[in-house]
């Protein structure tokens, strides 16, 4: 279990590369979320990736590489929020064992040990209240394998979205499972990724939600290209563009 | 038809191939699907207490732990027990060594008909195909193993052996090479049938072969658990029982194997105890009127002490094939076990086999995983198998003298060498990661889906779709303190 912090003055916010490429949008959204709990959201610009595309293909060195750009973009003790759970937990729990023997060993520790999730971190540091002021939807969530067995995230972005007045939400029957993206194992063997994310597919179909969110871009690009692809209907964002949208009306 | 698709599946060149041709088959699919669901819900019923399961699984994993730890001393004991006890002891460094030591005691006791419990280690060393070459015929007498002997297949899980196999495909095989059979999917039929023949096997056998589950060093016990009794059968009623284990099972003290026990059976098929557990300590002894004459116990190798020189790949050998790795595992349940053409498949087998056979041939087996972490989560002695898949996948990638596993650097490519280091370069430098990360956002949706790698993405899904400004330059029009 991560020990809940107070909640601090000042806190900086990663942004992630899929986030940067794709998504930038989430990762406002996640921003404003937290700027309107009376934080202030310091973004360094010396960051990129966490690193963790190369430390799961077997390049630890070039890896250790990115990590470090990282551990010196954000020298000040404040805490890391992360609009990811998978980049998150390859900080918090990879970092530790890829620095082992560097000389910078205790700082990637100290880095590591300042690294939350975007929606535990709203849960539990922020304590977080919500007004929702949108129309009524059925929504399902499906929470990245790291978010869950990594940081330990499984009912946080679930009580954000059971607070929202109009939203109903549906849970996947199968909350656990991995959707089948994992980086380069979607498109190193497409067929098994295939099966999982069709899979994935037909249990968020089987909710009859009008929208799937998450709180992992990687996991979202790979639901939402599955779904443009099968004609399934329906639409598939990051949780913290959705309650801007619901709660704020952004 | 399954069982052909699932035959063929294993002899395609690589995981990807064989996984694709096991996919198309929704039969077997379905057929995975549904036992593994079943295996989990039973699993899950054994441990409806996190905190308790978390203290029971820190016990099991410090047992497994500290008998690695002592390995060599553990299993110089329990050779000294076993050999007081009338045990006689065999150490075979390789499975070749295996086979012609068990040959050599079945032939020095005339043995025609060999009748077998369930050993994975038995699978590992290929010994009924060596011991039909020396004409000993090599009967399975665990269920699902008979089933798959019919059937001229390999196990396609480590304790279901024939999970693959429908009931109307037992039918059909035991039609077919049961004389008098006729067909019948009614399963106590079936099974009645497999009890009448096997009965007949144990009463004619000349040895039994068993597995061992746990080796105890100080008082030099073998342990089994079985739940159909071919397991005790096989081990008593002949006159000669040879045991074969791979080197790591062996445990401390008779106190460490309760909490194993409870962790296996739990794990493995969700029962808080097997039908039968077998503590086996010694030959008939002077005056018994049962039991074998003659106890052999066979320690087999074949790589496990190279494993064991490396402190971090050394936890593969904590495993005690309970395959709730492979029950829990996304990627096992689509594709089954065959795809893995592994005598271990699932999460424990991609990471056991390219340590066992090398990299050379089970490179690709490392990749066969999204690292989701649901084979560590449920793994009942805390192996941490996703940290050792992308260990073994480094090992693959780059040519290491240095290194203990074998066939390292076996996949290394320029290409990808390259690719990450142009990576690393990107992300390394904020000018160059600022700069690609523009230019990606405002060309990158021009890139053709046909481009390698994009056109494995595509095949199921859409083309991702670049934003237009990366986040990195938005904050800042956004009014977000950067620094």
């Amino acid at each position: 279990m991560i020990p809940i912090p107070e909640k601090p003055d000042t806190f900086y916010f990663f942004g992630t590369c899929l986030i940067d490429l794709f998504y930038p949008e989430a990762g406002l959204a996640g921003m404003e979320l937290l700027r309107r709990q009376g934080i202030r959201v310091v973004f360094p610009s010396g960051q990129s990736c966490c690193g963790q595309p190369a430390r799961n293909c077997g390049f630890a060195e070039e890896a250790r590489a990115v990590a470090r750009q990282q551990v010196q973009s954000f020298p000040k003790p404040w805490p890391i929020v992360v609009p990811s759970g998978s980049c998150a937990g390859m900080m918090r729990e990879h970092y530790p064992e890829l620095f082992a023997g560097e000389a910078d060993e205790a700082e990637a520790r100290a880095f590591a040990g300042r690294v939350y999730e975007l929606t535990w971190f709203l849960v539990h540091v922020c304590k977080i209240a919500l007004s929702d002021r949108g129309e009524p939807v059925r929504v399902t969530f499906h929470g990245s394998c790291h978010s869950q067995r990594e940081m330990g995230v499984r009912e946080e972005p679930r009580a954000l979205l059971r607070d929202l007045a109009n939203v109903t939400f549906v849970d996947l029957q199968r909350p656990a499972e991995c959707c089948g993206f994992g980086g380069t194992f979607s498109v190193r063997l497409p067929a098994v990724s295939g099966a999982m994310v069709a899979d994935k597919v037909a249990d968020i179909a089987a909710t009859g939600a009008a929208e799937v969110l998450s709180g992992d871009c990687g996991c979202l690009l790979n639901i939402s290209g599955a779904m443009a692809k099968s004609g399934t209907p329906g639409r598939a964002r990051h949780i913290a563009e959705f309650l801007m949208e619901r709660c704020y009306g952004k | 038809m399954g069982s052909n698709l699932a035959t063929s599946a294993a002899t395609a060149p690589d995981f990807a191939a064989r996984a694709s041709i096991a996919l198309a088959d929704d039969g077997l699919r379905r057929k995975f699907r549904r036992a593994m669901d079943g295996l989990m819900t039973k699993r899950a019923a054994q441990f409806p207490d996190p905190e308790a399961w978390t203290s029971l699984r820190a016990r099991g994993a410090a047992i497994r732990r500290r008998s690695l730890a002592r390995l060599p001393q553990l299993l110089e004991q329990l050779e000294t027990r076993c050999r007081a006890n009338g045990i006689q002891v065999h150490w075979a460094e390789t499975s070749a060594d295996a086979d012609r030591i068990i040959q050599g005691i079945l032939t020095d006791h005339g043995v025609r008909t060999l009748i077998k419990g369930k050993s994975m280690v038995s699978e590992e060393i290929h010994l009924n195909d060596f011991l039909a070459e020396h004409s000993i015929s090599a009967v399975e007498s665990d269920l699902g193993e008979f089933v798959i002997q019919l059937a001229h297949e390999t196990p396609s899980h480590i304790i279901m052996p024939c999970i693959h196999k429908s009931k109307e495909d037992v039918a059909t095989l035991f039609r077919d090479h049961i004389p008098n059979q006729a067909y019948t999917d009614d399963v106590d039929a079936l099974t009645a049938t497999a009890r009448r023949v096997l009965r007949e096997q144990f009463a004619g056998a000349d040895a039994g072969l068993s597995g061992v589950n746990f080796a105890i060093a100080e008082t030099g016990t073998l342990c089994l658990v079985e739940n159909e009794g071919n397991g005790r059968l096989s081990t008593t009623l002949p006159p000669l029982h040879v045991a074969v284990m791979g080197l790591e099972k062996v445990v401390e003290r008779l106190e460490d194997v309760p909490p194993l026990l409870s962790l296996l059976t739990r794990s493995a098929t969700g029962q808080a105890i097997t039908t039968y557990v077998n503590f086996i300590s010694s030959p008939r002894k002077e005056g018994e009127q049962d039991g074998p004459r003659e106890v052999h116990l066979v320690l087999l190798d074949n790589g496990r002490t190279r494993i064991f020189g490396d402190p971090q790949l050394q936890e593969t050998l904590a495993c005690i094939r309970c395959g709730a790795c492979m029950n829990h595992c996304p990627v096992y349940t689509r594709v089954g076990g065959h795809a893995y053409d592994a005598v271990y498949p699932g999460p424990i087998g991609k990471i056991l086999t390219p340590q066992i056979d090398g990299l050379a041939t089970a490179g690709d087996l490392p990749h066969a995983s999204s690292l989701c972490g649901a084979c560590g989560e449920v793994c009942p002695v805390a192996i941490p198998i996703p940290n050792l898949l992308v260990r073994l996948r480094g090992e693959a990638a780059h040519q290491n003298s240095a290194s203990t596993v074998m066939g390292a650097g076996a996949r290394h490519s320029s290409v990808e060498d390259w690719v990450w280091r142009g990576w690393r370069l990107m992300h390394q430098v904020p000018l160059f990661y600022r700069v690609a990360t523009r230019v990606l956002t405002r060309i990158g949706n021009a890139m053709p889906a046909s481009l390698p790698m994009l056109n494995a993405w595509t095949s199921v899904r859409t083309k991702p779709r670049f934003a237009r400004r990366p986040l990195n330059e938005l904050v800042r029009s956004r009014g977000f303190d950067h620094e």
